[in-house]
């Protein structure tokens, strides 16, 4: 069987939904083995032997993370090369497909993006151009590297589990590399993260500083927050909300765009969610033709009545 | 105080893409981008303006901008633009072997224009490139430079404390907030966050017409057509279909009760 090896990074007390859909993923494309960066808990360690993870790589040195990737892809080379790896699948966060890049030039092996699928064979589908074209590629050379997006494989467990067998991987310090000096955590909202919610509500310029109605409606739903880049750049709330070209991707089953026009950039970030809900007051806003569902009327009443009514219902 | 401030060379990769504004297109039994419609990436001009910004503050003279791009022909204009914004001079790697290069080969052939250019105290990027989009190049670069990485920064300065010129830059991911440092030369990618891009104005125009362009092909820069183009390419595109463009749905106008109308379609779509 196929070793597929699955890099996880800094997971915490518990590994991330991402985690857990990489090891089921490689659970099906063959027999997963992890690379993990970070503290390694038992619960941590119960949780991939739950996901069939029968060997676990680790660095033998700390601090790796103190410079900028480098370290890390020195790492998940080295522990590609010691599993004898047919395949390594990363997520698909900045940070990971850099180190994905990294690892494709030391093993002189071809990395694929934004997976949205991989075949038994390593192919992967993925949509390019904004979501206008799904395309089908393969890794021609090497050891295919694949960054898979979030929500792409339904998560699973194995039966009898047990806790991966700890192996050692000692890396070589790279030489050129930035310092991190300063790192700063920023406090974690209680809502689903962008990348794995199924509902994102998403607020623009037309929310006027006052994100209250859609984080409102966002928690009715179950939903995350998202932001056009006109309400991050006004610092109403956090650039790590923004979607779009230069933000992030989503694709959730539902996106309610309330307030935002609907740019080219902010499309491409969205444009391939399942249903599209749009709230603008402007009956000519670009974003009305791509909704499945459009009103044309002020989010600041629409939205409070959407929440009272979903609340209503529920009660 | 008559310290001499040394002369700063700064490579910016720009790339010549297709204009987000029209449709896009894959095309040819390679299914490669169809280029004709193309500009000068408008992330680059990030890159651009953070290579301008950093040069004028560091005052003194003799400090070198150079506009990089790799691509067929036409990617020239992207490189004319760059002269117009401000660069000092261009550079164009053209050669038909380059034809179906993916990230790996492309980070090979500018990783070598870099080495053959000999003098970069920078190499300064886009986050991502707008039509690949997937920020492999920067990485690859300074894997294959050994050069250090400091990539989606957010902000970008330069000091001369403590021997030697360094640079801070800060990064903001999802939920940290980062500062790194780092010795020169280094491989810089810089997101939209970090200035606002200057347009040409009428002078930066005139002045364009005399800079230098110099065209490179693969000899010159040393390489071979079998490590670059489809032949050197680690991955290919076996199939592409284009999706169909989204339709218009049903579009309301509130009467005052369209919040209880979407929570119907909501309720429709099972999405409650
Ligand atoms: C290089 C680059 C990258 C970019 N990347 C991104 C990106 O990743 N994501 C992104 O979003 N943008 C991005 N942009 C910016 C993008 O071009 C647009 O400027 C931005 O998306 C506009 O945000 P907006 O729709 O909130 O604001 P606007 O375009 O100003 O639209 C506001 C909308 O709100 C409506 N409105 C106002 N008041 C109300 C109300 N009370 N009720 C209902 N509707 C109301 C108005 O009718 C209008 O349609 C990028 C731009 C560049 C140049
Ligand atoms: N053909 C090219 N010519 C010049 N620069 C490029 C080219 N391809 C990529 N780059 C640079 O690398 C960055 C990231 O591109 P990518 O990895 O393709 O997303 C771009 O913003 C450019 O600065």
């Amino acid at each position: 069987m196929a070793n597929v090896l699955v890099y996880i990074d800094t997971p915490g007390e518990h590994l991330h939904k991402t985690d857990r859909e990489l090891l089921t993923l490689a659970g099906m494309l063959g027999e997963p083995v992890v690379a993990l960066c970070g503290v390694l808990t038992d619960g941590v360690s119960a949780e991939l032997g739950a996901h069939g993870a029968g060997v676990l790589y680790l660095p033998a040195q700390d601090g790796l993370g103190d410079v900028l990737v480098a370290g890390k892809a020195a790492f998940l080379a080295a522990a590609a090369v010691e599993a004898k790896a047919d395949a390594v699948l990363l997520g698909n966060t900045f940070e990971a497909k850099e180190i994905a890049a990294r690892v494709g030039i030391r093993l002189s092996s071809g990395v694929i993006t934004d997976a949205i699928a991989v075949g038994e064979d390593f192919s992967v589908t993925k949509s390019v151009f904004a979501g206008s074209y799904t395309v089908n590629a393969s890794v021609t050379t090497g050891c295919p590297i694949i960054t898979v997006k979030a929500n792409s494989v339904e998560t699973a467990t194995v039966q009898g589990g047990s806790s991966p067998e700890v192996r050692r991987v000692h890396v070589a310090a790279p030489s050129h590399a930035a310092r991190i000096t300063e790192r700063s955590e920023r406090a974690v909202s209680g809502r689903p993260s962008l990348d794995e919610a199924r509902i994102v509500v998403a607020g623009g310029r037309g929310v006027d500083g006052n994100f209250g109605p859609v984080e409102e409606l966002a928690d009715a739903l179950g939903g995350a927050v998202g932001a056009s880049r006109a309400a991050t750049d006004a610092g109403w709330i956090d650039h790590s909300a923004q979607i779009g070209q230069t933000g992030k991707t989503v694709s959730p089953q539902l996106y309610i765009s309330a307030g935002i026009s609907g740019a080219i950039q902010q499309k491409a970030g969205m444009q391939t969610a399942k249903v599209i809900v749009a709230v603008n007051k402007d009956p000519d806003a670009p974003v009305f033709d791509i909704a499945d569902f459009g009103i044309v009327g002020d989010l600041s009443t629409v939205l409070p009545q959407a929440t009272a009514e979903i609340n209503n219902r529920r009660s | 105080m008559d310290e001499a401030i040394p002369a700063l060379n700064i490579a910016v990769l720009v790339k010549h893409v297709p204009d987000t504004q029209f449709d896009r297109h894959l095309n040819g039994a390679h299914r490669t981008t169809d280029r004709s419609e193309s500009i000068l990436s408008e992330l680059d001009e990030y890159a651009l303006e953070a290579a301008l910004q950093l040069v004028e503050a560091q005052g003194g003279n003799g400090h070198r901008v150079t506009a990089v791009t790799m691509g067929p022909p036409a990617a020239v204009n992207a490189v004319k633009k760059a002269l117009q914004i401000g660069a000092d001079e261009g550079i164009h790697l053209c050669d038909d072997a380059l034809a179906g290069s993916d990230a790996s080969g492309t980070s090979r052939a500018l990783a070598a224009v870099v080495r053959h250019l000999g003098t970069a105290d920078l190499v300064l990027t886009g986050m991502a490139s707008t039509d690949g989009e997937t920020s492999l190049v920067p990485a690859q670069l300074a894997e294959l430079l050994q050069l250090p990485q400091v990539t989606f920064a957010s902000s970008l300065e330069l000091t001369h404390d403590g021997g030697g010129r360094q640079l801070i830059a800060r990064r903001e991911s999802d939920n940290v907030a980062e500062t790194v440092r780092s010795t020169l030369p280094a491989v810089v990618s810089v997101t939209d966050q970090i200035n606002e891009p200057r347009y040409p104005n009428f002078k930066g125009i005139m002045a364009a017409k005399k800079k230098p362009i110099t065209t490179l092909t693969l000899a010159d820069i040393g390489l071979e057509a079998s490590e670059v183009g489809f032949s050197g390419a680690w991955t290919r595109v076996e199939q592409a279909q284009q999706r169909p463009p989204r339709s218009q749905g049903v579009i309301i106008t509130d009467e005052g009760d369209a919040g209880r109308r979407l929570v119907d379609f909501l309720a429709e779509q099972k999405l409650l």
